[in-house]
């Protein structure tokens, strides 16, 4: 179980321009972390550095309490991009039921969280015929369903309505409840108690 | 469920609808076929010298269409950020993705490839001969097309760039199973051919995982 997460000097550059240079933070096992920034600041960029899908220029990221960073990030944390990794000529329950199996979720805990997102009329469609907002909860049923230390969410609630924020924001206070970490790239403010980050500018 | 099993269901099911499917596949191997009598003209005794041969390339080039987005789509909808990330090894995600697309798309143009063969004037007795050798070449032509495509990931044009990339690796299989069949028509040893085929499928199985996985890292960073 991841304890804290801790950047330190962090600096990235994307094709020749740094977005981030020697970024310090931490965040604690309850604690959120909501990355503001001007569009293009690299808030995208910081979270997939962190998923370890980008690599560093410079600096440190820890994940305390982890021995082996790769474990803390395969298993231990769940990458929300702005894209939702959904194949749209499936229908809803298959995509609910791959990316929890890969997750590591058993199947009744996924039908379960899609229930409790509203998706239950939704799931024999095809995912092509879903609405932005309604592809978003589904995406989000696999993190409610395979419980992970570290969410890392890139504008998790840009697509979702208000019942689908105030929902969201009743699912990351539990996650934090349980311990959890959450680092999210937001314009508008998280729906739950969090510390903010400014980068770029 | 095994992550892995998940992953490799979705992929069959996902490789079915992908570029038409196999029926698709199949299609062009039919087209592609029947333009050679055309062109070359009807007559049997110089387009059965060929036969092997036209078969062979037929089918490479067929491989290499079903094989053009086969981490384009995971790409661009956000699912290969998911696929890098989950428990197992990115390097047996790409093996999966290679192994689902042989068995829907080169299972079907192995069965085909005989017929192919036939119609060009390939012997009826070569048949069983011609569908290990498509089999154990499609397989092949699997995985070193996936690395292709898989190092084309986030080109615009991603497509010729795979082929361009693939088609001098194809040169090795091409060339041992076209062998295989000519020397079984002239009556010689055919087991080298098919060996060294065999050979060249299982080293592709083995190593290209690896450039895959590094190819898909690349394009995520």
């Amino acid at each position: 179980m991841i304890s804290a997460l801790h950047l330190s000097g962090v600096t990235l550059e994307r094709g020749g321009r740094v977005l981030v240079a020697g970024l310090s933070a931490r965040v604690a096992a309850g604690e959120a972390l909501a990355v503001t920034g001007a569009n293009g600041a690299g808030k995208t960029s910081l979270l997939r550095a962190i998923a370890g899908l980008l690599r560093l220029s410079a600096g440190e990221i820890v994940f305390e309490g982890v021995a082996d960073a790769g474990e803390a990030r395969r298993r231990g944390s769940h990458l929300l991009g702005h894209l939702d990794g959904l194949k749209t000529a499936r229908t809803a329950l298959d995509e609910l039921l791959f990316q929890a199996r890969w997750s590591g979720a058993d199947e009744s805990a996924a039908v379960a969280a899609a229930e409790r997102l509203g998706l239950s009329r939704q799931l024999a469609l095809e995912v092509r015929r879903l609405s932005a907002g309604q592809r978003r909860r589904l995406a989000l049923a696999r993190l409610v369903s395979a419980p992970r230390a570290l969410w890392l969410l890139d504008e998790p609630l840009a697509p979702l309505d208000a019942a689908g924020r105030g929902l969201m924001g009743e699912i990351m206070g539990e996650h934090l409840a349980r311990g959890g970490l959450l680092v999210a790239a937001v314009h508008d403010p998280l729906p739950v108690a969090a510390r903010t980050l400014e980068i770029g500018g | 469920m095994n992550p892995l099993l998940a992953l490799f269901r979705r992929e069959i099911s996902v490789a079915w609808g992908r570029g038409g499917g196999p029926l698709l596949a199949v299609g062009f191997l039919a087209a592609a076929t029947t333009l050679f009598p055309l062109a070359l003209g009807p007559a049997p005794g110089p387009l059965a010298a060929v036969a092997a041969g036209i078969a062979w390339v037929v089918l490479a080039l067929a491989t290499l269409l079903t094989l053009d987005r086969l981490f384009e789509r995971d790409f661009e909808d956000g699912a290969l950020d998911l696929l890098a990330l989950g428990a197992p090894p990115l390097e047996a995600v790409c093996a999966i993705k290679c192994l689902a697309s042989w068995l829907v798309n080169g299972a079907p143009l192995a069965l085909a490839a005989p017929l192919a063969a036939i119609a060009l004037g390939e012997p009826p007795r070569a048949a069983p001969l011609i569908f290990l050798a498509a089999l154990l070449g499609g397989l092949a032509f699997a995985f070193v097309g996936g690395t292709g495509a898989a190092l084309g990931l986030g080109s615009r044009r991603g497509g010729l760039l795979t082929a361009v990339i693939v088609l001098p690796l194809l040169v090795p299989p091409v060339i041992f199973g076209a062998a295989a069949i000519a020397d079984f028509a002239i009556g010689l040893d055919w087991a080298r051919g098919l060996s060294l085929l065999a050979a060249y499928a299982l080293g592709a199985v083995g190593l290209t995982p690896f450039a895959m996985a590094g190819a898909c890292r690349n394009a995520l960073g």
